[in-house]
C-alpha cells in the first residue's frame, strides 16, 4: 500500500516535469565580501525534495531539467541559509553569493551575555540590560557609575552629568542610537536628555578612540544603543513599576518590541517619573521634586544586503532646583556656607516651583544601508534634533512665571559612511558628517540673552581602520578632519565690550551701535585635527593588553565663548571669552585584562595632556547694586590629567562573590603649577554578594561606596565686606567636605510566572544609615546635605 | 574582469553620492537681526530720600550697566543735621525703561515678600525704625523715620532689599537682618557725616 502511493506520487511529479526535461543547471556559491569559492554548502532543491553538496570550488550541477522555476535553498556553516528562486529557460547558470559574517546580523543564537564593543583597543566598557534596570528610576549619569573611573557632577540629586576620567559636559560625546545628543551640553546644569529605560546596552569608551563619532572627545564617548534586532517571529515586552521612599516617587516604564524573520521590526518604549521633595536624614531638600516622561518608537527592516531603520525619540523633565540655592548675593553665600541647615526649608510636596528647570528633547533619524557585493557596506543617516530649555527664576510681579531662561536648539546632521569589509581580517571605514544647528535665544524673557542667537555649521571627514595581524595581534587606526564655524549675533553692553578690550581687538564684529549696547556678528572658524591608534595583544587564553593613543582637539563651545551675566546660585559674574582658541589633547592609555571563570582583573591606566585646557577662574571683584560679586573668567592653560583605574572581582565560592572598583585620578594646571578644580577624589567601592540560583536565582549583595576627601584644589576663596555685621570675611568656596563611606543594599529574586514571562522582584536600601554627607562634586554643596536613606522596591515584568 | 567593472561601478556611485551629500549642507544665512531684551525687574537705582529739619537729603546709588564693569555711582545732596528726625522712603527705579520703571511700585505688590533692612557703622548712632506695614502687620521698609544722631564723620548706611525674607523669624521685624534669609536684591553702602 505504501510503495503504491509513493508510486503514483512519483508518476505525477514525473508527468509534471513534462516532455524536455534535458536541461542542465550550473551553480556557483561564493563570498558575499571576497568572492572566495564556498564549497561543502547543502543546497536543498524544493522541486525534488532532494540534497546536493557543493564542490570544492563551490560549483554544483542539476540536470535532467525543465522550463520553469527551480527553488534551493542553500546553507552552509557560518553562513546565513539562503532560499533562492531560479527561472529555468533552457540551460542556466548563475552564480549565488553567500554571507558569511553572520555574527552582525544579531541570530537569536548569539549568547544573551555577549556584549557589542564598539572599539578594539580603546579602553572600554559595556553595561548591560541586566545591570541597567538597577537604575530604572534613576538617571544616565547615576547607572554610568557602574564604570571604575567614571563619576559624576550634579546640581541636587536629579541633574547628574556624567564625567569620564574628570571631564565632563562638552568633553564627553553622548550617542543615543547612534545620534550625537545636541542639548546645550556646555551647561554644567545641564543634564543629558536621554530615558534611562530606552537603553539596552551602554558603552564607556574613555578618550577619544571613537573617531568615527566625533574628534573632539577629549574625556570619551558614550554610546547608547536600544535593543539588537532577532530575525525571528517573536513578541516580547517588559514593564517596570517602582517606588521609592525618598522622595516618595514612584515610575513607570514599559516596552513592547516586535520581530519578524524576514527583518521587520518595531519597537515602542515609553516611562513616567514623577518625585516630591527629596530629603537628607535630617531635612526636606525643598523644591527638589521632579517629572518625567519619555516615550521611543522604532522600526524598520534588517536584512544582509539592506535595511533601514527610523526613530523617534520624546524626553521631557521638569526639575525642580533646591530653594534654598537660589541666592542673590555674596552675603547670601556667605550666610548660606555659615548655616548648618538651608536657609529655605518647607513641608513636603509634590510641587515643582521656581527655581526650576523644563527642558524638552526631540530626537529623530532614519537610516538607511546597502552592502555591496565584494565591497561593503555603506551607510546613510539623518537626524533632527530639537531641544527646547526654560529655566525659571525667582522673579516678582507679572514676570513671575516667565522663564528667566528660554533657549531652543535645532540641529540637522547627514552622515554617511561605508565599511570594507571584504577581507576577513581588514576592515576600512570612510566617513563623511554635516551639520547644520541654529540657537535661538527668545528675548521675551525680559533677562538678558546667556547664549547668544547663532548658526553653527559642522563637517567632518574621517577613515578608521582594523587590522587582525594574526590570532594575538589586533591593530587600529583612525584620522578625523573637522570643520567648524560659528556665526553668532550677540549684545553686548558697550561697558563691558570696552573693559574687554574687544573695541580694539574685534571692532570688525559690531553691525549695531545702540549706545549702552552694541550688536556685534562674531564669525568664527576652526579647524580639528584628530587621530587615534591603538594595539590590542592577546596574551593567553585569560589575559590580554591593549595599548592606545589619541590625539583630539575641542574648540571652544558658545558658553565658553559667549557667556556673559550674573550666575545666581554660584554668585559670581561669568564672562566667556572671544578670544580662546581650541583646546588639543594627547592622551595615552594602557590596560591589562585577566578573566577566568572565578576571578576578573582590569587595570586601566592613562595620562592626558591637554594644551590651552579652558576652565574658570576668578580674575578679580566686580561692584553691583547687589553688591560685590567676584568675576569668573574663562581661561586656557596646559594641563594633564593621569589615574587608575581597577575593577577585580572573585567568586570566594559557588554562591559567594567579592568586588572592587576604584579610581584615582590626578589633575594638574602645569602653567600655575596648581591642582585642576573639579577632579574626583580617590573613591572605592566594594561588594560582597551572595547568589542562589536555584532561588528563583535570589541575589542579595551589601556594598560600601567610600569617596575620601580631595586634598588637591586650587584655592578660589576671597574676602568681603559683609554690611549687616560690619566685618571682612573670606568666603571658602574651595575646601572640599570631608569623606563619606555609604552602605547599599541591593537583592533580587526572579519567579517564572508562565512558560515564557518572569516577575523580576527587587528592593534596595541606599545610604542604610542615614549617613550626612556632601560630595565635592555637587554644585549645591555649599547648600544643604545630600540624600539620606532611601527604600526602593522593583517590580518588573517580562513577557 | 566582471568584480572590477562591479567595483568602478560601485565607487563612482559612492563618489556620486558623497559629492551630492556635501553640496546638501549647503548654508544658508539670512540677515535677521534679533531683537534687544527689554530688561525688567532690573533694579539700577536705589533712591533714599530723607526730610527733615527744613531740608532734604538724598542718597543715589545708580549702575545703568547692570551686572556689567561699571561700579554704580554714589552721590549724596544735602547734609544731615544732628539730632534730627528725618522722614525717609526709598525707591527702586529701572533707569533703562524710558521713562524709567518704577520697581517700588511691584515691591509693595508683594509687599509681604519683601523688606528693607538699614544697617549703620560709625559713630554718630544713627537708627532707623519702620513706618509702613504690610498685611501681616510686618515691616516693609519702603518708608521709615531716620534718627541722625550725633556729629560724626565717616558714617556707614548700608540699604539691603530682600526677596522672601522670613519676616517670623527672630529680630526680623525690627530691622535686625541676621535671621532673614531670603535673597538679596539690593546692597548699596552710603557714606556719610552727621553735621
Amino acid at each position: 500500500m505504501k510503495q503504491l502511493i509513493i508510486g503514483v506520487v512519483m508518476t505525477i511529479s514525473c508527468y509534471g516535469y513534462n516532455q524536455t526535461c534535458t536541461y542542465t543547471f550550473l551553480g556557483e556559491l561564493s563570498d558575499f565580501h571576497d568572492g572566495s569559492s564556498i564549497a561543502s554548502a547543502t543546497i536543498y532543491i524544493k522541486e525534488r525534495d532532494k540534497y546536493i553538496v557543493s564542490d570544492f570550488d563551490g560549483k554544483f550541477k542539476i540536470e535532467n531539467l525543465c522550463n520553469g522555476s527551480l527553488t534551493l535553498t542553500i546553507s552552509h556553516v557560518a553562513c546565513e541559509t539562503k532560499t533562492v528562486s531560479i527561472d529555468i529557460k533552457g540551460d542556466t547558470s548563475t552564480s549565488i553569493t553567500m554571507e558569511h559574517h553572520i555574527e552582525e546580523l544579531n541570530e537569536v543564537s548569539v549568547k544573551a551575555s555577549m556584549s557589542r564593543t564598539e572599539t578594539k583597543t580603546a579602553q572600554e566598557t559595556v553595561i548591560k540590560e541586566n545591570v541597567l534596570k538597577k537604575y530604572s528610576s534613576l538617571s544616565l549619569g547615576d547607572a554610568l557609575k557602574e564604570v571604575s573611573g567614571v563619576s559624576s557632577i550634579n546640581t541636587g540629586n536629579a541633574i547628574v552629568k556624567p564625567m569620564i576620567n574628570g571631564m565632563h559636559s562638552s568633553r564627553l560625546l553622548i550617542l543615543n542610537n547612534n545620534v550625537r545628543l545636541q542639548d546645550q551640553e556646555w551647561g554644567i546644569e545641564h543634564a543629558p536628555n536621554i530615558d534611562i529605560n530606552s537603553a539596552s546596552q551602554i558603552s564607556v569608551i574613555k578618550g577619544s578612540g571613537a573617531l568615527a563619532y566625533g574628534g573632539d572627545a577629549i574625556g570619551g564617548v558614550i554610546v547608547i544603543n536600544p535593543n539588537r534586532v532577532i530575525l525571528k517571529d517573536t513578541l516580547f515586552g517588559k514593564t517596570t513599576l517602582s517606588g521609592q521612599t525618598n522622595g516618595k516617587g514612584l515610575s513607570l516604564s514599559t516596552s513592547l518590541n516586535k520581530y519578524y524573520e524576514n527583518g521587520w521590526f518595531a519597537n515602542v518604549q515609553g516611562s513616567l517619573r514623577k518625585n516630591g521633595d527629596f530629603n537628607s536624614p535630617d531635612y526636606i531638600l525643598s523644591n527638589t521634586g521632579l517629572n518625567s516622561q519619555g516615550f521611543t518608537i522604532r522600526s524598520g527592516k534588517k536584512n544582509f544586503e539592506s535595511g533601514f531603520e527610523v526613530f523617534y525619540s520624546y524626553f521631557k523633565n521638569e526639575i525642580g532646583i533646591l530653594r534654598a540655592s537660589h541666592i542673590g548675593n555674596v552675603q547670601d553665600l556667605v550666610d548660606a556656607i555659615n548655616s548648618q541647615e538651608p536657609l529655605f526649608v518647607q513641608d513636603f510636596s509634590y510641587d515643582i516651583n521656581s527655581p526650576k528647570q523644563e527642558v524638552t528633547h526631540h530626537l529623530a533619524k532614519a537610516l538607511f544601508y546597502k552592502r555591496f557585493k565584494n565591497f561593503g557596506k555603506l551607510n546613510v543617516q539623518y537626524d533632527y534634533q530639537n531641544n527646547q530649555r526654560f529655566e525659571f527664576d525667582v522673579r516678582i510681579g507679572d514676570a513671575r512665571n516667565r522663564p528667566a531662561l528660554d533657549l531652543n536648539l535645532q540641529t540637522h546632521t547627514v552622515s554617511s559612511d561605508v565599511v570594507l569589509d571584504s577581507k576577513s581580517n581588514y576592515k576600512v571605514k570612510l566617513g563623511l558628517m554635516g551639520r547644520y544647528q541654529n540657537n535661538f535665544a527668545n528675548p521675551e524673557t525680559g533677562v538678558r540673552r546667556l547664549i547668544p542667537d547663532y548658526d553653527k555649521y559642522d563637517f567632518g571627514i574621517y577613515a578608521t581602520t582594523e587590522h587582525q595581524l594574526n590570532d594575538a595581534v589586533t591593530l587600529d587606526g583612525g584620522l578625523r578632519y573637522d570643520f567648524n564655524r560659528i556665526d553668532a549675533k550677540k549684545f553686548y553692553r558697550t561697558s563691558r565690550w570696552e573693559e574687554r578690550g574687544y573695541d580694539i581687538d574685534f571692532s570688525d564684529f559690531v553691525i549695531v551701535d545702540l549706545g549702552t549696547q552694541l550688536l556685534t556678528n562674531p564669525v568664527f572658524t576652526y579647524h580639528n585635527f584628530s587621530a587615534s591608534t591603538g594595539i590590542k595583544y592577546q596574551i593567553n587564553e585569560t589575559s590580554y593588553i591593549v595599548g592606545n593613543y589619541s590625539l583630539s582637539s575641542r574648540p571652544p563651545n558658545p558658553s565658553e565663548l559667549f557667556s556673559d551675566g550674573l550666575h545666581h546660585s554660584a554668585s559670581r559674574v561669568e564672562l566667556g571669552e572671544l578670544r580662546l582658541n581650541k583646546e588639543v589633547s594627547n592622551r595615552i592609555g594602557a590596560s591589562y585584562k585577566y578573566s577566568d571563570t572565578n576571578f576578573n582583573f582590569n587595570l586601566e591606566g592613562f595620562y592626558n595632556r591637554i594644551k590651552d585646557f579652558m576652565y574658570q577662574e576668578p580674575v578679580g571683584i566686580e561692584q553691583t547694586i547687589r553688591g560685590a560679586f567676584p568675576v569668573w573668567n574663562f581661561v586656557q592653560t596646559d594641563s594633564d590629567l593621569y589615574g587608575l583605574d581597577l575593577n577585580t572581582d572573585y567568586n570566594i565560592s559557588e554562591s559567594l562573590n567579592i568586588s572592587n572598583k576604584t579610581s584615582y585620578i590626578i589633575g594638574n594646571d602645569i602653567e600655575k603649577d596648581r591642582p585642576l578644580i573639579s577632579i574626583p577624589a580617590f573613591n572605592t567601592r566594594n561588594s560582597l554578594s551572595y547568589t542562589n540560583e536555584s532561588w528563583n536565582k535570589f541575589s542579595a549583595a551589601l556594598t560600601s561606596e567610600w569617596v575620601f576627601e580631595q586634598t588637591r584644589f586650587p584655592n578660589n576663596n576671597f574676602e568681603t565686606f559683609i554690611a549687616a555685621t560690619d566685618e571682612t570675611v573670606l568666603v571658602d568656596v574651595s575646601t572640599p567636605p570631608d569623606a563619606f563611606n555609604l552602605f547599599h543594599f541591593y537583592s533580587e529574586a526572579t519567579f517564572k510566572t508562565s512558560h515564557n514571562t518572569s516577575l523580576n522582584i527587587a528592593l534596595s536600601v541606599n545610604n542604610i544609615f542615614d549617613t550626612n554627607y556632601r560630595a565635592y562634586l555637587n554644585r549645591l554643596r555649599y547648600f544643604a546635605d545630600d540624600l539620606g536613606r532611601n527604600i526602593l522596591l522593583q517590580l518588573q515584568f517580562n513577557y | 574582469m566582471k568584480t572590477q567593472i562591479n567595483n568602478m561601478k560601485t565607487f563612482k556611485f559612492l563618489f556620486a553620492y558623497f559629492l551630492a551629500s556635501t553640496l546638501l549642507i549647503s548654508c544658508s544665512n539670512d540677515d535677521d537681526n534679533p531683537d534687544p531684551v527689554n530688561e525688567e525687574e532690573v533694579i539700577t537705582t536705589v533712591r533714599l530720600t530723607l526730610t527733615g529739619g527744613g531740608s532734604t537729603v538724598v542718597f543715589q546709588s545708580q549702575d545703568l550697566d547692570g551686572d556689567g564693569p561699571d561700579a554704580p555711582v554714589v552721590t549724596m545732596t544735602g547734609s544731615i543735621t544732628a539730632s534730627t528726625q528725618y522722614a525717609g522712603s526709598v525707591q527702586f527705579l529701572n533707569e533703562l525703561e524710558s521713562p524709567a520703571e518704577n520697581i517700588t511700585t511691584e515691591v509693595l505688590e508683594e509687599d509681604d515678600e519683601h523688606q528693607v533692612f538699614y544697617g549703620f557703622s560709625g559713630s554718630a548712632g544713627s537708627t532707623v525704625t519702620y513706618t509702613d506695614m504690610d498685611d501681616d502687620g510686618n515691616p516693609i521698609g519702603v518708608n521709615v523715620s531716620f534718627n541722625s544722631g550725633v556729629a560724626s564723620t565717616n558714617n556707614v548706611l548700608t540699604v539691603t532689599l530682600r526677596h522672601e525674607p522670613n519676616k517670623d523669624a527672630a529680630g526680623v521685624s525690627g530691622g535686625d537682618i541676621s535671621n532673614a534669609g531670603g535673597e538679596t536684591d539690593v546692597a548699596v553702602t552710603f557714606s556719610y557725616d552727621v553735621n
